[in-house]
């Protein structure tokens, strides 16, 4: 129970830093201070808020519970990609945002899309697609914190309370903070995770008896393919190098990119944010794949053996009993199960608020859909005019609220795992919206009818495969399902971990469809005035 | 000529993910505990850290800050 009581004050702790935040804010009302933090981050708090955004229990508990099944290839599908692509959408993108921001006043996404392609009603479509794509991802968070909670405290605080918890906390610092509590929690936490991550690394690896003797005993099990990429497709990790692409068209990371005080500070973020990475995700994908050789760990034990039995008997099980299997093997509280097991009950408590402070990054993902709504859809619609500023602040603050009940609730009747979640929905659908960003800022050729063209094929793609793995239920592993077949050639299959499209994921069809769509659409449209490319394109 | 060799390093680095020739070896364990493929995604982060640098030295795009001018810019919207 130690544990869960420190992971208990932790939280105290970060409600504090929110309230702080209020204080410091001296009651100001107006939007920009709420929202953007007055668009005034220095390069510290800029550099691990940004990351810390980025850093979800997806990262986390997300990422050590892929490895537990799927071994080293994780760190290569989600780290490495991201440590190339993501700075660079910064470098080349992030900018760009921050200046625009800061010259035409834009607080969303939407606005600069509206004014550059002068829309009105297709900036609506654009929000109703991302703020329906950012929902499982605060889902995410929710359930990590049930999780994480219900892990740590032994089952004695159960899954639900777990989750309420955290909801509670994230919805009351953002609530009293706005993005300047959000950036100052994060930054505290990252520095967190940063420091008990490299500790958690060593205990477990002392506890285990030396990691040397751990990789050897695996690599002569057969369970030796966690430590390759053997059991693979190449082209699925070919796809994967395409999900980062989603990461500047989150609106949450868009609408940081506008709260830096000056441009220079991108600098050290993008030269830094592949460290960072690694520094995460390659102690949580090695202490994954090491939890297989964790046998002593009684729920680890249990893990193992519900997938030795889904590899042996899954063609003669029901389809329920394989999900339930499946949901007992799952792996995304394997991390919180060895620190329970090989740490004392002190350091636990201190790590597992490390990697509570990852799955709380869901913070930013609520203010952000908070300030789309309150900026696209209540000020936009004369909500600001007629009603003040303030009343616009309060919007934002009670569309929190709302939003993390629903999100909770959601929480609690989600069978999925954090992973499949995350990556089938909410990182395929931004990765297909990242052209709109880079055609508006690069591209002045593009117009609203292409970028509402691609914003409906993603919404329809989104929608397809969450319907197509709603009504398939999932094989057994290796033996996939032909769902759509063409001349003789399947098309579409589904498979264990999701849908194949031609041997890749969706994300690969959705950003080259969606960017041709946009091409296609524009070439054959009006352009925006040339008044309004004047202000975006100087030569 | 600068900007295109930075293209190229990028493009290069982005090809360089698909290691097909470490799939299927676990061995040389690096350090005595890292797979190899594992290490080599590992080193692919240092060197894209790397390559930031090198952006950020050489293709600053500082033109931006200063067309983005002070907040009380009059051309800013509401």
């Amino acid at each position: 129970m130690i544990p869960a009581l420190i992971v208990l004050a932790y939280l105290g702790v970060v409600v504090y830093i929110g309230v702080f935040a209020f204080r410091r804010a001296h009651g100001r009302k107006e939007v920009e201070d709420y929202f953007l933090a007055n668009r005034s981050l220095g390069p510290f708090v800029f550099l691990m808020s940004l990351f810390g955004t980025n850093m979800t229990a997806f990262s986390i508990l997300g990422s050590s519970g892929h490895a537990f099944a799927n071994g080293i290839v994780t760190f290569g599908l989600m780290a490495s990609p991201a440590a190339l692509v993501m700075p660079l959408m910064l470098f080349l993108v992030g900018t760009r945002v921050w200046a625009l921001g800061k010259r035409h006043g834009f607080i969303t996404p939407v606005q600069l899309f509206r004014d550059r392609w002068e829309t009105s009603h297709i900036g609506t479509v654009i929000f109703a697609v991302q703020a329906a794509l950012l929902v499982p991802y605060v889902i995410i968070g929710v359930m990590g914190g049930g999780t994480t909670l219900s892990a740590v405290s032994g089952g004695r605080v159960p899954y639900w309370l777990g989750g309420a918890l955290v909801a509670l906390v994230v919805m009351s610092y953002v609530f009293f903070g706005g993005m300047r509590g959000t950036a100052w929690v994060n930054t505290f936490q990252t520095t967190l995770f940063l420091v008990f991550g490299a500790v958690a690394v060593l205990v477990i690896g002392w506890g285990m008896g030396g990691f040397r003797a751990s990789v050897e005993a695996l690599a002569a099990s057969p369970q030796a393919f966690l430590l390759t990429r053997e059991r693979f497709s190449t082209l699925d990790f070919f796809s994967y190098t395409f999900i980062p692409l989603s990461s500047i068209a989150f609106p949450h990371i868009t609408i940081f990119c506008l709260t830096a005080e000056r441009m220079a500070h991108f600098k050290r973020t993008v030269v830094f944010y592949p460290l960072c990475l690694l520094a995460i995700w390659l102690p949580c994908t090695f202490l994954g794949v090491m939890a297989n050789r964790a046998v002593e760990v009684p729920e680890v034990q249990g893990k193992l053996e519900a997938r030795a039995t889904l590899a042996t008997q899954a063609a003669t099980l029901a389809p329920g009993e394989r999900a339930e299997l499946r949901a007992k093997a799952a792996g995304d509280d394997v991390l919180v199960r060895l620190l329970n097991h090989y740490a004392p009950a002190w350091l636990a408590g201190l790590l597992a608020a490390g990697i509570m402070a990852a799955v709380m990054a869901t913070d930013s993902q609520i203010l952000a859909l908070s300030t789309m709504f309150t900026e696209d859809v209540f000020a936009h619609y004369e909500g600001k005019a007629r009603f003040g500023e303030a009343a616009q602040v309060m919007t934002g603050r009670a569309f929190v609220i709302g939003l993390t009940v629903v999100a909770y609730l959601i929480a609690l009747r989600m069978p999925e795992s954090i992973f499949a979640i995350a990556v089938q929905y909410a990182f395929t659908g931004y990765a297909g919206l990242a052209p709109l960003l880079v055609a508006a800022l690069f591209w002045r050729g593009s117009t609203k009818w292409g970028a509402l063209a691609a914003t409906l094929f993603v919404a329809l793609g989104v929608l397809g495969i969450a319907a197509v793995n709603a009504y398939v239920p999932a094989p057994p592993p290796g033996q996939p399902v032909p769902v759509w077949s063409l001349a003789g050639q399947d098309v579409i299959v589904r498979t264990a971990g999701g849908l194949s499209v031609l041997g890749f994921m969706p994300v690969v069809p959705m950003v080259v469809v969606s960017s041709l769509l946009l091409a296609f659409v524009s070439l054959l449209t009006p352009r925006p005035s040339p008044a309004t490319l004047a202000r975006y394109f100087a030569d | 000529m600068k900007n295109t060799l930075l293209a190229l390093a990028t493009i290069a680095l982005y090809l360089l993910h698909q290691d097909v020739w470490l799939w299927r070896s676990a061995r040389p364990f690096v350090f005595g505990f890292l797979p190899v493929g594992l290490a080599f995604h590992a080193l692919y982060c240092l060197l894209a850290s790397l390559l930031m640098l090198l952006l950020v030295r050489h293709a600053w795009p500082a033109r931006l800050e200063r067309e983005a001018g002070p907040l009380d810019d009059p051309r800013r919207r509401p």
